[in-house]
């Protein structure tokens, strides 16, 4: 048995790849760590976002305000006016400053996601990177809280004190969840076609590649799209919670 | 005959047999979803102009409901691959 992350599972054993590899290790103050195919396709997704980040950036930049924009302007502008208008109808008008990190997330989480359709391990089905997003919404839902009902924040977990201990089970419960979903959904994925890959032989694979394509289609696109959009709906919902009722709409 | 089963050997298989059971959780979320896309499917049904927010709503109670399924999955999927039982021996 490896240790922690790096252990290839205790069953599988020859063609089935569904683990975390570790690629080499090196020791840093006792501790040894690891780089893993996280790291791997994590960076490669970064990479791909940055090119396209530079790319749209000068797009925006060179555009001409007098004429029509051309399709790749014109996806950009819908993306932006999409995570606007999303953030708007959730938060109220105090949502337009949340709407560069809920955009940010999104589009982090949906390539992650999807980046099982490029051969990658998608970096979201590794505990590691699915806890610190939601300690990030955990920090965010807190300051605002603080920001905006000053102390009421801490007294209302005593509301009816006999409820104390749920309530406090509850706050803690946010992060814990919403990373348990996207892992577990991403990671439910990638079990079950890492499974099916090494299940089948390599000969009828190629005979039945419709059935994999679908299958990629379902697991990685489809539960890839609808968790991004989950994980960025929650933390819309639980920092708008904080904020003064008269300003929430819907 | 039992003298041949290492302890190894029983903690793996007793763990295969939790994961699989661990998976039973499965069919709470299975059920939940499926009564709230029941009642999504009728809510379009009954006012077809909002079917945007309809789906979304569904989507997040459907999201939310899963989680007690996740839950028996992690605990799969720890029994499996990263064994903490083996570590007792």
């Amino acid at each position: 048995m490896g240790t922690g992350i790096v252990s290839r599972g205790v069953f599988l054993t020859g063609d089935v790849d569904i683990g975390i590899t570790g690629y080499f290790h090196f020791e840093v103050g006792g501790q040894t760590l690891w780089i893993t195919t996280t790291h791997v396709s994590l960076l490669i997704v970064v990479i791909a976002l940055t090119v396209f980040a530079l790319i749209a950036n000068r797009a925006i930049k060179r555009a001409n305000p007098e004429s029509v924009p051309g399709p790749f302007l014109n996806v950009i502008e819908l993306l932006v006016e999409a995570v606007d208008n999303l953030t708007k109808s959730n938060m109220g008008k105090r949502g337009c400053r949340f709407s560069n990190y809920i955009g940010t997330l999104f589009i982090v989480v949906i390539v992650c996601n999807i980046s099982g359709l490029f051969g990658l391990r998608p970096p979201t089905a590794d505990y590691g990177v699915t806890l610190p997003l939601a300690l990030i919404t955990f920090v965010m839902i807190h300051y605002n809280g603080f920001k905006y009902e000053k102390a009421g924040h801490v007294t209302k977990l005593f509301k009816p004190v006999l409820l104390t201990p749920i309530n406090i089970i509850g706050e803690v419960a946010t992060p814990l969840s919403m990373s348990l979903r996207l892992f577990g959904n991403i990671l439910s994925g990638t079990v079950m076609m890492g499974l099916l890959y090494g299940l089948l032989p390599k000969l009828l694979q190629a005979f039945i590649w419709p059935v994999f394509g679908v299958l990629h289609v379902y697991f990685d696109v489809f539960s890839g799209a609808i968790q991004a959009y989950v994980f960025c709906m929650l933390t819309m919902v639980f920092i708008a919670q904080n904020f003064p009722e008269d300003e929430v709409q819907g | 005959m039992m003298s041949q089963i290492t302890n190894e050997g029983l903690i793996l298989a007793c763990s295969a047999i939790g994961a699989g059971i661990a998976m039973i959780a499965g069919v709470g979320p299975g059920i939940g979803q499926g009564i709230a896309a029941g009642h999504g499917a009728a809510a379009v049904g009954r006012n077809p102009g909002a079917r945007g927010n309809i789906m979304s709503t569904m989507l997040l109670g459907q999201a939310v409901a899963e989680t007690t399924g996740l839950y028996g999955f992690a605990v799969a999927i720890i029994l499996l691959f990263a064994n903490p039982l083996l570590g007792k021996l």
